[in-house]
């Protein structure tokens, strides 16, 4: 394994993560809801959604925070590899895989871990080992082709 | 007042991820690729962010509600293997998308479709099924 110093950015890793922490915790403290990304979405679009207002100013919120970031500072410039299909097919399968298994990175990865959530810590243990195991197949078998 | 609330806590949420730099899929496909040059960042990410949020479930501890579901079921186990393989596809999570929205990313946009899709598509299984 080889550390690609170049791109490890480990204090605004940090700072990034202590600043998502305090937007979880804080809605957590001042709400008493869990800020789950893909559930906060996929709640949208269940038939009898009467609870749509906030899911929605959370989600304005989220859109947003790139505007104000640039009125501060420069965004970093967002370069993805991933074609068109691949992106519609891949987000497909985020989307249905984090509402079948009730969460993803934020729900699972943060909350739940951060409360000692066993199902959380299966979770998150199990999506980033897949997503290891997706990673190599594509860039070192199939050698990114697609 | 509560959607103030929520709007204030999306946006530092968003924030968050644009300074961790998890809104670049190269550096969260980079953390997934163990087999090439591999970049810890997102482990730090999780890390900062974790270490907030425990310290905020320990003061809130008598408050909370108990966790409703705490069993490991095949619904969970494979949404999280269908997640993981999207994932390391786009290097893209719910999160990022919404606030790719915001940077007028085109291909973030088509990401966020596919994931609208994909939950819909959920939702409609879930009818199935109980029908």
């Amino acid at each position: 394994m080889t550390i690609d110093w170049q791109h490890f950015t480990w204090f605004h890793a940090l700072l990034g993560g202590v600043l998502i922490g305090s937007a979880v915790a804080a809605f957590m403290l001042l709400s008493g809801r869990v800020a789950g990304i893909s559930g906060i979405l996929g709640g949208l679009l269940r038939w009898q959604a009467h609870d749509r207002a906030w899911r929605l100013a959370f989600l304005a919120g989220l859109v947003f925070a790139p505007l104000l970031y640039a009125a501060i500072w420069q965004l970093p410039e967002i370069v993805i590899d991933a074609s068109y299909p691949l992106l519609l097919i891949a987000g497909v399968l985020v989307g249905f895989g984090t509402r079948l298994g009730s969460g993803c990175t934020s729900g699972h990865g943060i909350c739940g871990v951060s409360r000692g959530a066993l199902r959380s810590w299966v979770a998150t243990g199990v999506f980033i080992a897949v997503g290891i195991v997706t990673v190599y197949l594509l860039r070192h078998v199939l050698g990114g082709v697609v | 007042m509560n959607n103030l609330i929520a709007l204030a806590c999306g946006l530092l949420f968003g924030l968050g991820l644009l300074v961790s730099g998890m809104t670049e899929p190269q550096k969260v496909l980079g953390f997934l690729d163990l087999g090439g040059l591999w970049n810890p960042s997102l482990a730090f990410v999780m890390a900062g962010a974790v270490g907030v949020v425990a310290v905020a479930y320990g003061i809130a501890r008598q408050r909370l509600p108990a966790l409703t579901h705490t069993k490991i079921d095949k619904n969970l186990l494979l949404g999280a293997v269908v997640f993981g393989i999207g994932w390391g596809l786009a290097g893209i999570c719910p999160g990022p998308a919404v606030v790719l929205l915001g940077t007028g990313s085109a291909k973030g946009a088509v990401f966020f479709l596919g994931l609208l899709g994909g939950m819909a598509l959920f939702e409609q299984w879930v009818t199935y099924r109980n029908r």
